[in-house]
């Protein structure tokens, strides 16, 4: 980027041809993403006659709502969605109240086998937790409920908040609080009144990508889920594929649970890329 | 804007934290601030005491368990190192393993050769950058299953919209996921739609951190575009790229949620890697002591390849 901003004219000019093999790689790379999500669209507003017609029909015409009244007609919909919600927001909110401290007391004592434990944890497959897990809420009468659904996702939501938070509290000037410090403030003073607030742009980053992360989470829930306390990406694998095989009602189903990540991205994409460039996180 | 700066101030992901790198960098004021340091534990323990609960109990829990003949109900006798042993003669196991390794080369090579290209060509500035940029970041933030769902009904060999768009360019039909010979690399290719963006973003970090003025002498020197990309971002940028491999590799290793809903390992078992066996494994047929031992071993395998990766990338760093 920088690079460009003191490029002379001269090279400019000589560098059309590069230009055009600019938009040509750049639509290249992008119309993958582009289509898939114009065809969900498609699959979801067309009729089901129009979903299975060869060759494919791409503009729904008349587009209709049938699919979606469908979904939410047939299934339990409303109760997967609650689910989902409640999990998401108790792991993101958990994983706030414990890693945001924690984030700050490893950047701040630099805690290197702390930081360790989670990198680890980053690398460890989901399914792994899974089966003593599994045992535990067996053994405690806790499966058919969302307490183990909240417990695991802590396993994504923790880790993400924990390392996005080190990265901003190292990039904080330690000027301030030590000032505060020498000003007769104790340490959780320093950090609630002037880290903190600092910091607030990193705690929305996490708060954002725990919960997108958590949202999105389908191998714990598929394990520990109760037919009842299903999140939306269980439910809609489970439910859907299984008990209905019309294309129509399961692309939309599809993007009712994915619409709230794809939106919150859209509106968010400065901070999520900004977390994403800067932790490489994803859960699971 | 804040944000963007300080994410790159810190460069990048690989010596971010002092995690990696280990070096503690010390600076005046380091004494002082090493006096405090004691009394950051308070801040640590409570996600400390869930970080023990839920993440270190399952790996002793585990290891544990694989050593003892455990199903879900009955008698859990121990038996050693028989689940082990068991593994390294079960042919399937080391078909999974296999199919894995190939799984995961591919799933690495085709989103790093992608996302550097990608990040090359959104670290210039033109039109509608920053939209292009979110939408071509959508793959790896949507929920999998709902795309899997979506990309499922697409490889559909009679109906499906991939075919239809094949038979235009007048290429012949693919069987996609409904051959054991296609359904490997078609799984590549979900794999590499959904991810690429992720390295894009990772070598992107790298590239707008890099200096600018290599690139105004060579610019001065006549040098062209590619010369430039080849002999100074590629170079220069090639730390975030082993990083960003280093990440794929994991995540591709770790695989989940698209290879389950689209093939669930099948047809057959011509798509089982190692993470759907795991799960047939231990919720399918309950054998929970050998999924146990499986996770030891699959924990030990991303752990190596990880660890070599990030040497070879300290290795590079001193060059």
């Amino acid at each position: 980027m920088a690079m460009k901003s003191g490029t002379p004219m001269r090279y400019r000019i000589r560098n059309i041809a590069g230009r055009v093999g600019l938009y040509f790689s750049v639509i290249m790379l992008v119309s993958p993403a582009i289509l898939f999500f114009l065809w969900t669209l498609s699959l979801a507003f067309k009729n089901e006659l129009d979903n299975t017609a060869y060759p494919p029909v791409f503009i729904p015409n008349p587009p209709t709502l049938d699919n979606f009244v469908d979904v939410f007609a047939k299934n339990d919909f409303l109760t997967y969605t609650i689910n989902s919600v409640i999990v998401s927001f108790s792991a993101t909110g958990l994983a706030l109240l414990l890693g945001v401290p924690a984030g700050y007391g490893i950047a701040k004592a630099k805690a290197t086998k702390a930081a360790m434990l989670i990198l680890i944890a980053r690398i460890t497959p989901g399914l792994s937790y899974l089966i003593p897990l599994f045992l535990l809420f067996q053994w405690f009468g806790l499966l058919g409920t969302l307490t183990p659904l909240v417990i695991t996702h802590l396993v994504i939501t923790v880790p993400i908040v924990v390392w996005v938070m080190i990265g901003f509290f190292e990039g904080l000037p330690p000027e301030l609080e030590e000032a505060a410090l020498v000003d007769g403030a104790t340490i959780w003073q320093a950090f609630r009144h002037v880290a903190m607030p600092l910091a607030r742009p990193g705690i929305t980053v996490a708060m954002i990508l725990a919960f997108i992360f958590s949202w999105n989470n389908f191998i714990f829930g598929v394990v520990l889920a109760g037919r009842s306390t299903r999140t939306l990406p269980v439910a809609v694998y489970n439910v859907l594929t299984f008990e209905q095989i019309s294309w129509g009602p399961l692309a939309a189903a599809a993007l009712v649970v994915t619409a709230p990540v794809l939106l919150l991205t859209l509106l968010m994409q400065k901070e999520i890329v900004a977390g994403l460039t800067a932790g490489g996180v994803k859960g699971g | 804007m804040n944000i963007t700066s300080s994410a790159s101030t810190s460069s990048g992901v690989g010596n971010r934290g002092p995690s990696v790198t280990g070096s503690g960098a010390s600076s005046p004021g380091a004494d002082r601030r090493r006096n405090y340091a004691r009394r950051y534990w308070i801040f640590i323990a409570p996600a400390a005491l869930v970080v023990l609960a839920v993440i270190l109990f399952p790996w002793v829990f585990t290891v544990f368990m694989s050593v003892h003949d455990w199903k879900v109900t009955g008698a859990t006798p121990f038996i050693g190192l028989g689940n082990y042993t068991r593994m390294f003669s079960d042919e399937r196991f080391l078909w999974a393993v296999v199919r894995t390794l190939w799984f995961t080369a591919a799933s690495v090579i085709a989103p790093v050769v992608l996302g550097v290209w990608a990040a090359v060509c959104f670290a210039s500035t033109f039109k509608f950058r920053g939209v292009l940029r979110t939408l071509f970041v959508l793959p790896m933030m949507a929920t999998p299953v709902a795309i899997s769902l979506v990309w499922t009904m697409m490889f559909h060999p009679q109906l499906g919209v991939l075919n239809y768009l094949l038979s235009l360019v007048g290429l012949p039909p693919s069987s996609w996921v409904y051959a054991s010979s296609t359904v490997i690399p078609t799984l590549v290719l979900v794999e590499t739609w959904q991810w690429t963006p992720l390295v894009m973003l990772i070598v992107l970090g790298g590239i707008a951190s890099l200096p600018s003025d290599p690139y105004e002498a060579a610019i001065l020197d006549g040098a062209s575009t590619w010369q430039m990309f080849w002999h100074i971002t590629l170079p220069l940028a090639w730390p975030f790229i082993v990083v960003a491999s280093v990440i794929r590799m994991i995540d591709a290793l770790k695989a989940f949620d698209t290879i389950y809903v689209i093939t669930l390992g099948g047809p057959g078992t011509a798509s089982e890697t190692l993470n759907i066996l795991l799960y047939q494994t231990a919720f399918a047929y309950y054998e929970l002591g050998y999924g146990s031992a499986m996770v030891v071993i699959f924990f030990v395998i991303i752990m190596l390849i990880s660890l070599l990766l990030l040497h070879v990338r300290q290795r590079q760093a001193w060059q």
